[in-house]
């Protein structure tokens, strides 16, 4: 039988956005998380609108941020307990051609779903409304990098009980640049001031992490696979 | 090359290195003592005081140092994780694992002198100042390296995780380091950033460098101490062991 990449690659895409479709009530939890914690920030401020305003667009970029991370350790844990992991590690095809797929499936699932609870991100916290295309924007390319994080960390963690708090020091102090690029866009529109260049550093960093990271996870699950 | 190979993979082998290692440690302590004592006696006591800050810039003479290892032991640990993914030797693996709490601990020492000379210089304990906050970011590298090869049952397959996440963390720190100073200019224009090295003086320098060589020496000093240790635990199964602690040979 004739193997051709493409095809492994469209069929390794289309079964990861099929699962998570079966599964789409899942995906209302992160959702709810975020706004979750929005509205426990609001609440931790007061009822200071200016100072929950200034920082509405960093803490929203946040909220993301950590409902993306809490998502990470399902990338591979699922797999690995019905067996579905071995089949990839054994799997003709390269690994890091399957893991770019899950990593494409899981940003476009998580990153962009989770991106779209930004207007009502953007309704708790007052974020003035010209911020939020910039802060989707910023968002929609920054969780690319961060998934790519993620998969990295996940696929280090798989082989233990549980990622939990190791997981969060693997992944975290690594989301630092885009986090600080991603939130420096919306930061740069608040000042008035040109967001070409912390978008494009956002852009840049994500892509050189999204074509890196399923190398080095294909690395990291033999590893701890053999 | 050829022999630089068969040279290397000679003192790779662990009861070789055990004993290479074990020759090496008093020179390397005593060398510690000789030349980190008297630096730090004249630095902490001797040298002038600093026309600025007074008496507290004192403090870089074992700031600094400890930054500069804090810095190398993790080139140190990620090159030792090259090594430990490409040859796969046990002594590599075994080093990744070793060097992470030496890193780790002058990372820690770093920024508590750090925020100790942020106190009376700046008025804060701590700063959001580039150089601080990179330097937290290493300590959770640090962290996530410590965790994941504990983490593991199997020790060998920890090392080797830790020796990849090593890696990972060696490409993004530049990378961080880059993003956390654009980060600073960005939010605060004009933070007080006079570090004490630009006002340096000469009387000054040389104690700062012998200072220094000082951590350096403490820190291969350290790590050849902690790889002989995980040496023995890694290798108990084997002969040479037995010989080197002089044990009596089990019946089993």
């Amino acid at each position: 039988m004739e193997l051709s990449l493409g095809l492994a690659f469209r069929a390794a895409l289309r079964r990861e956005l099929k699962l998570a479709w079966r599964r789409r009530g899942d995906l209302l939890h992160p959702f709810a998380f975020t706004l979750l914690v929005a509205t426990l920030f609001a609440i931790g401020v007061g009822a200071e609108i200016n100072l929950l305003q200034r920082a509405a667009g960093a803490v929203a970029f946040l909220c993301v941020l950590l409902a993306l991370f809490l998502s990470v350790d399902g990338l591979f844990r699922p797999d690995r307990d019905d067996g579905q992991l071995d089949h990839l590690l054994v799997s003709p095809v390269p690994l890091p051609l399957l893991l770019s797929a899950r990593l494409l499936a899981y940003w476009l699932v998580h990153g962009i779903g989770l991106t779209l609870a930004c207007p009502l991100l953007a309704l708790l916290l007052r974020l003035p409304a010209e911020q939020l295309p910039v802060l989707m924007l910023a968002l929609s390319t920054a969780t690319l990098g961060m998934s790519a994080i993620g998969l990295i960390g996940a696929a280090l963690t798989v082989p233990l009980k549980r990622g939990g708090i190791l997981l969060a020091l693997i992944v975290l102090p690594l989301y630092v640049p885009l986090l600080i690029f991603g939130s420096g866009t919306v930061a740069a529109q608040a000042a008035g001031e040109p967001i070409a260049g912390a978008l494009y550093l956002t852009a840049a960093l994500s892509v050189f992490l999204a074509t890196l990271a399923p190398f080095v996870a294909a690395v990291a699950l033999r590893l701890g696979m053999d | 090359m050829q022999r630089f190979w068969i040279w290397l993979s000679r003192y790779a082998s662990p009861p070789v290195f055990y004993r290479t290692a074990g020759l090496w440690r008093p020179w390397l302590g005593w060398a510690t003592l000789l030349v980190g004592g008297p630096a730090l006696i004249y630095g902490l006591f001797f040298a002038p005081p600093d026309y600025l800050q007074g008496e507290s810039y004192r403090i870089i003479f074992i700031h600094v140092p400890s930054a500069w290892v804090s810095m190398f032991a993790y080139t140190a640990m990620a090159g030792a994780g090259a090594a430990a993914l490409i040859w796969h030797t046990k002594l590599s693996e075994i080093a990744v694992v070793a060097i992470a709490p030496i890193g780790a601990g002058f990372t820690a020492i770093t920024l508590v002198t750090g925020m100790l000379w942020g106190r009376p210089t700046w008025g804060a304990y701590w700063v959001w100042d580039a150089r601080l906050t990179s330097e937290l970011v290493l300590l959770f590298l640090y962290l996530g390296v410590i965790g994941l090869a504990s983490a593991y049952g199997d020790a060998r397959r920890g090392a080797r995780a830790a020796a990849l996440l090593s890696l990972v963390g060696l490409v993004n720190l530049p990378i961080i380091h880059y993003s956390v100073r654009w980060w600073n200019t960005l939010h605060q224009g004009s933070t007080v950033r006079m570090f004490g090295e630009s006002s340096i003086h000469g009387s000054m320098l040389w104690a700062l460098l012998a200072a220094a060589l000082a951590a350096k020496l403490y820190f291969v000093w350290s790590l050849l101490g902690r790889l002989q240790l995980r040496l023995l635990s890694a290798e108990s199964e084997k002969a040479w062991v037995a010989r080197e602690l002089k044990l009596e040979p089990s019946d089993a």
